[in-house]
């Protein structure tokens, strides 16, 4: 039979996350990203990993800060509600410079919020949703075969630069089958002089931690810190361009917003409307740079979210305001309509 | 065709759809048509996204009235044992994927085997990652009868890549399909192929499937 498989999205990170290397999950359910757990539940047992059901959301991020200070690939997976709760761990991570996996299946919010999609966790994922001075990778997938490729991805971007990494994907995301061709197998993870793993006695014991009691040393490294950041923003910044090269509007979207946008951008354009979309793949490091290219070609901008308007406040920054934004916008678990995005273009001024 | 029809399975293999299909088939057909959604374990894409379009052609849909709200309750809706008493109806249950979705059948069991005139069959979809060949979809199959204690009557073939099924994915599972037939014993009693498709494929048995409308 063929390579391609026809998979949830759910399901499509647990098993790309197995086939990077990640031997240890801990979660703890909630909808709808409970297909990933119940994944790794089926799975990790067989193939001699670790899946675990930790008693809450809490416990279950403590437990991947754990395992990262060894140096193994580790995640954990939650959707809005549950993330909240992991914050605090996650800036301990941070703190820390551990690599690790977290993964949004957004819903609803907020407070207990619903079930259904939505991406209203764009400002806790991009912005350090814990305490203090930290970023960490944020990518948003929209396909299923993104799930996968992006969960590759996110390991070895955390890796690499000693930071968390999150996938911010939705409900819809999460529950939709598409075919997929499953990542090989690898696990280009780097050398990790740093994890604790025991010494031996042959060399000078390693310590993870995120308290510093000087000041002046934690100081130091903050400023070290945003020295990797920069780094990662000028190296990582991944986004898709479509239609673009004409374009006299221009579409902002990600995850499964930006599907519907591109149903739209493809009816404008029947309808002679010159419109493009771009979508950010890392939502941290945001597309600055080409938003603020588009921003000389185009003569506005539509931010199309599940949310109330989140991501409309990076375009802006992005652009310097340069151009006019506009939001287009469902919330609490609805999702917008290629119309209603076309009629968002046409307000915009592209209605000939 | 049955009176009363089930369609079990593999988590995503194909059931809500395949039952929503064979609902309208059901009623084309003239009979008076129920529809069951019995699938407590999916949050998203169920048979109600179908309601309108099933109310239309006058087929009664028996589900939650919270199903695709944020109400996340695994509860069964107590209509649905009107369709054991009301005879002159066709009924099709649309059960949850793999074993913890098809418990909700253990309570049915005793209703359906009174009934004698029902068929519960297996839906097999190998494209799917934890249901590649005959082997491992007879595992599933397993643990499903077990957990909703009625036995299977046909295997029903919906090998499937979505939008992008060809047809050799689908002349290429026939093999399979027939194994997972010897094996357990069961006759292969369809090929679910999506309706564009489904003239150009050569087997016995053919059904072909409307699939629902995304805008995404």
């Amino acid at each position: 039979m063929s390579e391609k498989v026809l998979m949830k999205g759910n399901e499509a990170i647990a098993e790309a996350a197995i086939r990077a290397g990640c031997m240890h999950y801990f979660g703890y359910p909630i909808t709808p990203q409970t297909e990933l757990a119940a994944y790794m539940a089926k799975k990790m047992p067989k193939i001699g990993g670790v899946f675990l059901q930790a008693e809450s959301e809490l416990a279950a991020i403590n437990m991947v800060y754990g395992v990262a200070a060894t140096g193994k690939r580790v995640m954990t997976s939650s959707s809005s509600p549950g993330v909240s709760l992991k914050q605090e761990g996650i800036s301990y991570i941070a703190g820390s410079d551990l690599p690790a996996l977290i993964v949004n299946v957004q819903r609803g919010g907020p407070g207990l919020g619903g079930i259904q999609p939505s991406q209203a966790y764009y400002f806790q994922a991009t912005k350090g949703g814990g305490h203090g001075d930290y970023h960490i990778i944020v990518l948003a997938p929209n396909s299923v075969q993104e799930m996968a490729d992006l969960t590759a991805l996110s390991f070895d971007l955390a890796d690499k630069y000693r930071m968390p990494s999150m996938l911010l994907a939705d409900g819809t995301l999460g529950q939709m089958m598409e075919p997929v061709i499953l990542p090989e197998k690898s696990n280009n993870s780097v050398e990790k002089p740093w994890a604790v793993t025991g010494t031996e006695g042959k060399r000078k014991h390693n310590i993870v931690n995120s308290l510093y009691l000087k000041p002046d040393i934690l100081e130091k490294v903050n400023f070290e810190r945003y020295e990797r950041y920069k780094e990662v923003e000028k190296n990582e910044v991944r986004y898709e361009s479509f239609m673009m090269d004409d374009a006299e509007f221009c579409v902002v979207a990600f995850g499964i917003a930006a599907r519907i946008s591109k149903n739209a951008v493809i009816a404008a354009r029947k309808e002679g409307i010159k419109v493009g979309l771009i979508r950010p793949i890392t939502l941290w490091p945001f597309p600055k740079k080409p938003l603020a290219d588009a921003a000389d070609q185009v003569k506005g901008f539509v931010s199309v979210e599940l949310s109330m308007g989140q991501m409309i406040e990076d375009i802006n920054l992005a652009i310097s305001c340069k151009k006019p934004v506009i939001l287009c916008n469902r919330a609490g678990g609805m999702i917008p309509s290629p119309e209603q995005v076309l009629e968002s273009i046409k307000a915009l001024g592209g209605n000939k | 065709m049955r009176r009363i029809t089930l369609f079990c399975g593999h988590y995503g293999s194909g059931k809500t759809n395949i039952a929503v299909n064979y609902a309208f088939y059901i009623r084309s057909k003239g009979f008076k048509t129920a529809i069951v959604d019995l699938d407590i374990v999916n949050p998203y894409f169920r048979t109600k996204d179908s309601e309108k379009e099933l109310e239309k052609c006058g087929i009664r849909v028996i589900s939650l009235p919270f199903a695709n709200s944020n109400v996340d309750l695994p509860s069964i809706p107590s209509e649905s044992y009107s369709v054991f008493s009301n005879k002159d109806e066709y009924a099709v249950f649309d059960i949850g994927g793999d074993d913890s979705g098809a418990y909700v059948l253990g309570q049915f069991e005793p209703y359906i085997k009174a009934e004698k005139d029902f068929d519960n069959f297996y839906v097999a979809n190998f494209s799917r990652p934890l249901t590649r060949n005959a082997e491992e979809a007879l595992g599933v199959m397993r643990e499903i009868e077990l957990a909703g204690k009625v036995p299977f009557t046909g295997i029903i073939n919906n090998t499937n890549l979505g939008e992008e099924t060809e047809i050799n994915d689908i002349l290429l599972s026939n093999g399979e399909a027939l194994r997972l037939s010897k094996i357990s014993n069961l006759p292969l009693v369809m090929t679910t192929v999506r309706e564009d498709l489904a003239k150009d494929v050569k087997a016995e048995n053919i059904f072909p499937l409307k699939l629902q409308k995304k805008y995404w």
